[in-house]
């Protein structure tokens, strides 16, 4: 009796909680080192006088980034471009899902066709074309161009997983409330939303760190300081031949946590969300 | 249930709309017009401009011999470039080594993150936290860690005897592919987990149960009931993820700027440097269509494994 207990504790150990661990140590690890390195003194990270926890720890890193390095300006502007946008995408992917999802059409096919290319196309690939174009209709160097490109960049695969899932939501529900006078853009509107809450929340997040995230065009469309968003502020504290590690452990750190913060409110809607569009069967 | 709800559904939508059949028709292309509007100048334009530009002599170093120059980018990529081959090459290795190692490593995470335990919401919480992170910034999580001089994994193996000398991870061609492989895992591997960890939750506990009563193995129950139910989920995630690995450069692109030696050079890596950094929009752009080309087949393989665009009452 006491020996298969043991058997099975040592079984559980091998098979859950040792994977778990080194698991853990390495998803953890960066974001602790980083922490420990954003506390220590910037002169203390250089000689390898204090090496792994700082001593004395001090949050003047918090303070430099915040206030000398324009931080402020960066998380604001990354703030507008992520909530902007994802308004769009949950907007434009809510109704190319439902039109997918609830009509044939002439066309359909290759919508998605076309949706799907877009999945394949290389953002470096056209990068110099969308440049061209910001440039002519004079959005270069402001948020908006970067609004677009994230909404342009989100929508197609949003969409694809919101099928998913409208897929799911008996088409009854729509006619019950047609038979009650509810117009398509009410039923649209007011009645697909909250059913599908968890997708819309799913979406909103992959959406606003897609945003959050985005370098490659906020690298190449803003020039100007004050319109950087934080991943180009962050890129630029590297400098050429030295770099102020405290400060930019202190600066990623800040970055990270809008994402984070939204990530760990939203996960259980993210797994059961994901499931969900693949339940039937 | 649609099968059965199909008949009286569609007498209600016709009384429900006796005026309306022709809003109705149009009703669709309304919902999807803004997205094809945007769709179309800034993505499909865009490939139609850099098709043309392909075929163009066209470099802002070299503005006088700009011109039409034919198929002569094509013949210089697949001809007499002699970077090009091992770009593609490393790009190729590159595809491999991450999806790989997600994808037996997240089945495994999923798996793992699939048993019950005490603290498995904040087991979960935590695996997936790189998700949220991207490119730019695992590159300064990371830095910090490959550094020669004040990073951690240098500290550790000086400090445990391993390592006698400190090594420059991203600087030494022996360590750079499999450092920049480890990063980009760390932040991969949790899309992997949670797709496969969804999927997982989608199979019926029945299964399994009538499986052990009838004396399955652990191992045979992974092979006969687990596999067979993630075919769907492993066959997208890995066609998604394989593009996005072959496109990913923010990441590479701040590590290691392509270097050294160009051992880190991938094509979109290759395409920056000569597109946007030297300003050869004509090379580019041939370059581009190439990388365009090959991840057709990825889209033709995809498409033909999972019988998408199929319209949706199958």
């Amino acid at each position: 009796m006491n020996k298969t207990k043991l058997k099975r504790s040592v079984r559980r150990i091998i098979s859950l909680y040792l994977p778990l661990l080194l698991l853990l140590i390495f998803v953890a690890t960066p974001f602790l080192w980083a922490l420990a390195t954003s506390l220590k003194r910037g002169g203390d990270v250089m000689t390898g006088m204090v090496r792994y926890l700082p001593n004395p720890p001090t949050l003047e890193n918090y303070g430099y980034v915040w206030t000398k390095n324009h931080f402020i300006t960066y998380f604001n502007n990354s703030l507008f471009v992520a909530v902007i946008s994802v308004l769009f995408v949950l907007l434009f992917s809510l109704l190319n899902a439902y039109a997918l999802s609830r009509f044939e059409f002439k066309g359909k096919k290759l919508f998605m066709l076309l949706i799907l290319a877009t999945q394949f196309i290389p953002g470096v690939m056209i990068i110099i074309p969308q440049f061209i174009i910001f440039k002519n209709i004079g959005l270069i160097n402001t948020p908006y161009a970067l609004i677009i490109t994230t909404i342009a960049g989100s929508i197609p695969f949003q969409t694809l997983l919101m099928k998913g899932f409208i897929d799911n939501v008996p088409v009854q529900v729509d006619e019950a409330a047609m038979v009650d006078g509810a117009t398509r853009v009410r039923i649209l509107a007011t009645l697909i939303p909250p059913v599908i809450l968890p997708c819309m929340v799913a979406i909103a997040s992959f959406a606003f760190i897609n945003s959050w995230n985005d370098f490659l065009h906020a690298f190449s469309f803003i020039t100007d300081q004050n319109n950087f968003t934080i991943p180009v502020g962050l890129r630029y504290m590297i400098g050429e031949y030295s770099i102020d590690f405290a400060s930019l452990s202190a600066g990623s750190l800040i970055a990270l946590i809008p994402p984070l913060i939204l990530f760990a409110y939203v996960q259980k809607y993210l797994i059961s969300g994901l499931g969900s569009g693949a339940v039937k069967g | 249930m649609i099968q059965s709800g199909s008949e009286p559904g569609r007498a209600l939508k016709a009384a429900s709309n006796p005026s309306g059949r022709k809003s109705e028709k149009y009703f669709p292309y309304l919902l999807i017009a803004p997205t094809v509007i945007l769709l179309g100048i800034l993505i499909f334009y865009p490939v139609a401009s850099v098709f043309q530009l392909s075929l163009q002599n066209f470099s802002y170093a070299r503005l006088y011999e700009a011109g039409f120059a034919g198929l002569q980018n094509f013949q210089t990529i697949f001809g007499g470039d002699t970077l090009f081959y091992p770009a593609l090459l490393l790009t190729a290795k590159w595809v491999f080594w991450e999806v790989f190692l997600q994808l037996v490593l997240g089945l495994a995470v999923a798996l793992l993150l699939n048993q019950v335990f005490r603290g498995r919401g904040l087991a979960r919480v935590l695996v997936f936290a790189p998700w949220a992170v991207s490119g730019v910034l695992t590159t300064m999580l990371w830095l910090l860690i490959l550094n020669q001089h004040i990073g951690l994994f240098n500290y550790v193996l000086k400090d445990t005897g391993v390592l006698k000398d400190t090594v420059a991870w991203l600087g030494n061609p022996n360590t750079v592919f499999p450092a920049i492989v480890i990063t980009e895992l760390w932040r991969g591997l949790p899309f992997f987990a949670i797709t496969l960890l969804a999927a997982l939750q989608t199979i019926p506990r029945e299964i399994y149960e009538s499986c052990a009563v009838d004396g399955c193995s652990p191992l045979k129950k992974f092979f006969y009931i687990t596999l067979p139910y993630l075919k769907g989920a492993i066959v997208f995630t890995t066609l998604m993820r394989s593009i996005w690995e072959f496109n990913s450069i923010d990441m590479i692109f701040t590590l290691t700027g392509g270097g050294p030696m160009r051992l880190t050079t991938t094509l979109p890596i290759y395409l920056m440097q000569t597109a946007v950094v030297e300003g050869n929009l004509g090379y580019g752009s041939a370059l581009a269509v190439v990388i365009f080309g090959i991840l057709l087949l990825f889209a033709a393989l995809y498409l033909s494994l999972n019988k998408f665009g199929r319209g949706i009452d199958e």
